[in-house]
């Protein structure tokens, strides 16, 4: 791979994270050449940016490719930093698009509350490419600097609305606590690296497979530098900036957060246990276990008593998380490479239900800002569609039928703890899919909950509320993700078989 | 081309639902009423000649999961699949005339036909995750049958009463989830055929009695055994009357269906190891239910309670493990579906006139007041306390038969006791259906309803849909052969007699 030092880079690999941060600077550049009525021309050219992104995808799908290598010594095989294989491609499908539905929520959120769009996009753009870096990173030096870029552009995305204080808020206990993190993961990486001498996740678990090198500070730096990826998918305890950062940021950056950057944390976290730390699983498949419990447990309990419908998106999507640490948390009494597809099986599908939930909370919100649990309150009758996508969504989260991508997405993750044999986690995770459904189901159902309770029946239609204006981009996001989970309700081969 | 009759057999009450739901308002409720009618007709149709040809469909669905699309039809499950189709039509065609005091006649047609595919599908599902899928996909047309068309003086308590209802078995699905998983993965496949075959073979005794103890306690949510029966009693109150038709017809049997389809001939091991337990909360259950229904005030009540004991029975026939108790429990589970689906109409006709069902506010008299109503009354009681010559007492007697001499394994002394204790069981039924005529058919018409020269009786309509229910009753308890003979060779081949 080297010629006299210079390494080759193979470009066609790196061209979707390339493209979408070009994209980034020229909606920036572009942004202080456009008149104030024209501001809507960065929106279009951050879709054709992630479009273009996506359609670059096309030709890595044929075989898995490397590249920034290091060469091995003797025998050993070439480290690459930059890796694209099927879980890269799985996962990089997942940001794009789930950007690209961001960015469609996001297009009249821009306007209506008078974000810098220039900025904003920006941003976004450059989150996103931190997040397809991280999805092919594997030597923790770029999944820790990619993490970052993650980070970065999130807090000042949350933090936009400046004249808004709430924001700001959110955006400081978002920044406070990721900063936390990164610092212990990356002493937890220091002490890996320390005692190794490699930065590559395939070398560091051969160093790490020697018995004779096991020692506890290894197994410290193990389990510190799970800390900043838990920090990323809002697993408890390290999820206490989620729901104040989802509800104080716009809508679109909580759905954001809550699918795009959490599934990069999510692929983050997948690589480096299975394949840097795989030798260890015995030291942090419990501590992921724990984590797992805890976060499905108290995202349920608290997101019960919810009565806003951001927070409780936020509450549930802790607890999903949870659901998705499961595999992982079960992967120490057996085979770790096994447990990954459910992990990825799950992270996929969550992406699509999730966002089809954020999209309709998004249109609600504009037009009753307080987005209280109340105000969905027969949308059925006003709304029929959006809220159909709703509770279809809902119905996924829940994994009842007809929501078969949950359910499927759900079982796949149960068979990891029953057949590895962490009973006790399929058990916990039983009781808390049926605290799940509670909310889930309590919030579908008051879509189509005609009268008020205790009201006579149909006595409000004269009050029929005015229905939603749903503007072109609106729609599109509801449809796209409503039609992605109907469609992979009935064929969910795609997900539950994205690594092939 | 027969591999289609079963998809279709579920794809069209799906497509006339989907229709029904989405339709614009400006489709006329009796035309949606109508479109239902046809949808259950051509329903029950199919569902004749599918039971006829006994087809099969086996398709590929989820690989990743092994999930497959294998729907077929035996012995066990044709009766069940014909009796869904009935009573779904009968609640339709009933629908014509008699519309819910809530309105909006299209949504609840609309979701009874959701009901029934998943009932349906329940009853043709050869693969358990499929199984899971299709027993789970009646909640929700349930939960909303039950909170928005239930009973319109009391919002609250029908929310409630579906709140009750959805929990109470989502909890139980959730355990049994884990029960088919741990089968599932353990033994390697999901398919239900192939799995009894297996008979258990592969999997440890100690998998088999968590498996077994974990399906059954979903299951034993749904049918519902003591003491997991409190959601059942309110569900019926509060439920409109094809709801509870279709709860007390068919969806009870979901369970015990499930018990005998796939926990007993699964797990056979886990299965002889907690049938005791079984046979003694279903005991318990007989006794507990007779004993509730005499101190029941409301008739719907009363009516859901003698359910907990007769689904006692049900439960007591799978507890012997034997080819007769197995049989009794089928044929059991059957006559229950007719008679309480019959009861249940006759309660519903019967508050409907006068907007109560409190026993002490209908006073006596029905005889004299509503003599069809009353002698159907009367016929559907004595069939319920199992009189000889009609349904209700076969399947009883064969269980009682069954607990006299159970499976090899099972201590015979204590089947002796709880025969003799489900036979004092039958005693108190007998009591309480006794005292309820009493009650509320014979004696004089209180001055309350003496005013009420209007009140209909029973009309053309009502009868039509009526008489085909009380026709079966008299054919299988004249003619029992007719079911046992469909039954009895799959039984036995099942349990491997």
């Amino acid at each position: 791979m080297t010629v006299s030092g210079v390494q080759s880079i193979d470009y066609v690999a790196i061209t979707p994270p390339l493209v979408v941060a070009l994209a980034g600077l020229a909606v920036l550049v572009l942004d202080t050449f456009l008149g104030t009525q024209r501001k809507q021309v960065t929106g279009w050219v951050t879709l054709a940016g992630l479009a273009a992104a996506t359609a670059t995808l096309l030709p890595l799908t044929d075989h898995s490719r490397r590249t920034f290598c290091v060469p091995g010594e003797g025998l050993a095989l070439p480290s690459c930093s930059y890796v694209v294989d099927s879980l890269t491609l799985a996962f990089q499908v997942l940001v794009l698009l789930g950007a690209l539905v961001v960015v469609l929520l996001s297009i009249d959120t821009v306007t209506e509350a008078r974000l810098p769009a220039g900025e904003y996009y920006f941003l976004l753009l450059m989150s996103v490419a931190g997040a397809l870096t991280l999805a092919a990173a594997r030597d923790v030096l770029t999944l820790v600097v990619a993490l970052e870029v993650v980070s970065l552009p999130a807090f000042a995305l949350v933090a936009l609305p400046r004249y808004d204080g709430r924001a700001s808020e959110a955006a400081l206990k978002l920044f406070l606590v990721s900063v936390v993190s990164t610092a212990v993961t990356l002493f937890g990486l220091s002490l890996v690296y320390g005692v190794t001498g490699a930065v590559h996740l395939d070398r560091i678990a051969t160093a790490l497979g020697d018995p004779a090198t096991r020692s506890s500070a290894l197994v410290l730096g193990v389990g510190l530098a799970i800390a900043g990826f838990a920090f990323k998918v809002a697993a408890v305890p390290f999820h206490f900036w989620a729901p104040d950062t989802y509800e104080g940021a716009p809508v679109p950056v909580a759905a954001y957060l809550s699918v795009v950057s959490k599934a990069a944390g999510f692929v983050g976290l997948a690589v480096l246990l299975t394949q840097g730390f795989a030798p260890y699983a015995d030291v942090w498949a419990p501590v992921i276990a724990v984590l797992a419990a805890l976060s499905m447990t108290v995202g349920n309990l608290v997101a019960l008593r919810q009565r806003q419908a951001v927070r409780l998106l936020a509450w549930s999507s802790i607890a999903q998380s949870g659901y998705m640490l499961v595999p992982l948390g079960a992967a120490g009494k057996g085979d770790v490479a096994a447990v990954l597809p459910a992990t990825v099986a799950y992270v996929l599908a969550y992406a699509v239900m999730n966002l089809g939930a954020f999209a309709v909370v998004t249109l609600v919100g504009r037009h009753r800002p307080a987005n209280r649990l109340e105000d969905y309150r027969g949308l059925g009758r006003t709304e029929p569609l959006s809220a159909f996508a709703l509770a279809f969504a809902l119905a996924c989260l829940a994994g009842l039928p007809p929501g078969l991508l949950g359910l499927f997405a759900k079982v796949v993750v149960f068979q990891a703890p029953v057949s590895q044999g962490t009973g006790w986690l399929a058990i916990v995770m039983a009781v808390n899919v049926v605290i799940g459904l509670y909310y889930y189901l309590s919030w579908a159902a008051s879509l189509y909950v005609r009268s008020p309770l205790g009201g006579p029946a149909g006595a409000e239609s004269a009050s029929r509320p005015p229905s939603y204006r749903i503007s072109w981009s609106d729609g599109l996001a509801i449809g796209i993700t409503l039609g992605a989970a109907l469609w992979l309700s009935v064929v969910p081969r795609m997900v539950l078989d994205a690594l092939g | 081309m027969t591999g289609a009759l079963i998809p279709l057999l579920l794809g069209i009450p799906l497509a006339g639902s989907v229709a029904l739901l989405l339709a614009p308002p400006r489709l006329g409720d009796r035309v949606a009423v109508r479109l239902g009618v046809v949808t259950t007709g051509v329903t029950a149709l199919l569902a004749c000649w599918v039971v006829a040809v006994e087809p099969s469909t086996d398709v590929a669905w989820v690989p990743s999961l092994g999930l497959r699309l294998h729907l077929g039809v035996d012995g066990i499950s044709s009766p069940l699949v014909l009796l869904t189709a009935g009573l779904t039509l009968l609640c339709t065609v009933y629908s014509l005339k008699v519309l819910p005091e809530a309105g909006r006649p299209r949504g609840l047609i609309g979701l009874l036909l959701l009901l029934e595919v998943g009932m349906l599908g329940t009853f043709v599902a050869l693969d358990l995750l499929l199984f899971f899928v299709f027993f789970e996909v009646v909640l929700v047309p349930m939960w909303f049958v039950i909170a928005q068309w239930g009973d319109t003086s009391d919002a609250v308590a029908r929310v409630r009463a579906a709140n009750t209802f959805i929990l109470y078995t989502l909890l139980g699905s959730a355990v049994m989830l884990l029960g088919i998983l741990l089968v599932g993965f353990k033994a390697g496949t999901f398919d239900i055929e192939a799995l009894t075959e297996r008979g258990g073979g592969g999997l440890s005794h100690g998998v088999q009695v968590l498996a077994f103890a974990a399906l059954a306690l979903g299951f034993a949510v749904k049918t519902p055994m003591w003491p997991l029966h409190s959601w059942l009693p309110d569900a019926h109150t509060a439920a409109p009357t094809v709801g509870s038709v279709l709860l007390a017809g068919v969806l009870l049997k979901m369970g015990t269906y499930g018990l005998i389809r796939i926990a007993v001939p699964l797990v056979p091991d886990g299965a002889r190891t907690l049938a005791p337990w079984l046979g003694a909360f279903a005991v318990v259950g007989i006794l507990y239910g007779a004993l509730a229904c005499l101190v029941q005030r409301d008739l719907k009540r009363l009516i859901a309670f003698s359910s907990v004991g007769h689904m006692g029975f049900v439960l007591l026939g799978i507890a012997t493990l034997t080819p007769v108790g197995l049989n009794g429990a089928l044929f059991a589970n059957v006559a229950h579906g007719l008679i309480t689906g019959l009861l249940f109409f006759l309660a519903g006709a019967i508050k409907d006139r006068h907007h109560t069902a409190l026993l002490d506010e209908l006073g006596g008299g029905l005889y004299e007041r509503l003599p069809r109503l009353g002698g159907l009354l009367a016929f559907a009681a004595i069939a319920s306390l199992g009189l000889p010559g009609l349904a209700g007492f076969w399947g009883e007697m064969l269980t009682l038969l069954g607990a006299f001499d159970p499976a090899a394994g099972l201590d015979r002394g204590y089947y002796l006791v709880l025969m003799a204790l489900a036979g004092i069981g039958v005693v108190l039924t007998t009591t309480y259906l006794v005292v309820l005529l009493r009650r509320v058919a014979q004696g004089t018409t209180s001055e309350r309803w003496r005013e009420a020269v209007l009140m209909r009786d029973a009309t053309p309509l009502e009868l039509a849909v009526w008489s085909p229910v009380v026709l079966l009753v008299v054919t299988l308890g004249l003619w029992p052969a007719l079911l046992l003979d469909v039954t009895e060779p799959v039984v036995r081949r099942m349990i491997g007699a």
